[in-house]
């Protein structure tokens, strides 16, 4: 019963946060607007996500979100100094990640952090062989930029959404 | 409003300025189409976040309440920024192995 009326806990918990940032969370009766909304939203939505998602360690959330913002804030300052600084030290490359990791969803989520952390941009997640196409900005050495991915953002992502 | 408020909104303010500019600046300096595509990236994560922190500290200074509308603008940024991003260099991938004599060999 509880199953059929919230099929997406997950989804309808993130569209009610959304709703409250939206609407400042003003009154009452526009957070009552809202729960209609994250419960009805999900039965919309549901051709779009064949497979609910599974989140095995929700508590690992807030540090892995920390984390990347914090590596944004670094990254962003690294990247910043190379773009003023001399471009013919830069050694930009395609660079392959395989992944562990076997869900859509996850990868994306994955793809869209590498993306949001300057100096990488995730091109496309390759569903056959299951890596993950990446160009950097200025990798030296390619097996750093892999390794480092895999084990800050790969791995909690695989913890969290149990994958 | 008070002095210490005001210092952090300018402070944030000139933050999102700066990497709007650095972001600009990467977008016309860097030779290539894929290493130009880092430039806009940065810009939208710190230079728009840091942008949209101020607004929200400013109105949740000057009026009643709390104003969390811009942490919406932040998500729908960070969730759009790496799509399009991601589509664009799909496309110049697709283009360039499209292209005769000109391989997709790096």
């Amino acid at each position: 019963m509880m199953h059929r009326l919230i099929p997406r806990p997950a989804l309808s918990l993130a569209l009610l946060l959304l709703w409250a940032a939206l609407t400042n969370a003003a009154s009452l009766g526009s957070l009552l607007l809202g729960a209609l909304l994250a419960l009805l939203l999900p039965h919309i939505a549901a051709p779009f996500w064949p497979d609910a998602l599974r989140i095995g360690r929700p508590g690992l959330l807030p540090g892995f979100a920390a984390r990347i913002v914090w590596d944004m804030l670094i990254a962003n300052w690294a990247v910043a100094r190379r773009v003023v600084g001399p471009l013919e030290k830069l050694s930009p490359a395609f660079v392959e990640v395989p992944l562990d990791l076997r869900d859509p969803f996850a990868a994306t989520v994955l793809g869209s952090i590498v993306s949001l952390t300057p100096g990488t941009v995730s091109i496309d997640v390759d569903r056959e062989r299951w890596v993950l196409q990446v160009h950097a900005l200025d990798a030296p050495d390619p097996e750093t930029l892999i390794r480092h991915i895999k084990q800050y953002y790969e791995q909690p992502i695989r913890e969290i959404f149990a994958c | 409003m008070n002095a210490m408020i005001e210092f952090i909104i300018s402070a944030l303010i000139l933050l999102g300025a700066l990497f709007a500019l650095l972001g600009s600046i990467g977008l016309a300096r860097l030779p290539d189409f894929f290493t130009r595509l880092h430039g806009p990236t940065k810009a939208t994560t710190l230079g728009v976040g840091a942008m949209v922190l101020a607004s929200s500290v400013y109105f949740t200074a000057t009026q009643p309440g709390v104003s969390l509308h811009e942490i919406a603008v932040m998500v729908f940024l960070f969730i759009t920024a790496p799509v399009s991003a991601g589509l664009l260099a799909k496309a110049a991938l697709h283009r360039r192995a499209a292209a005769p004599g000109k391989g997709a060999d790096e």
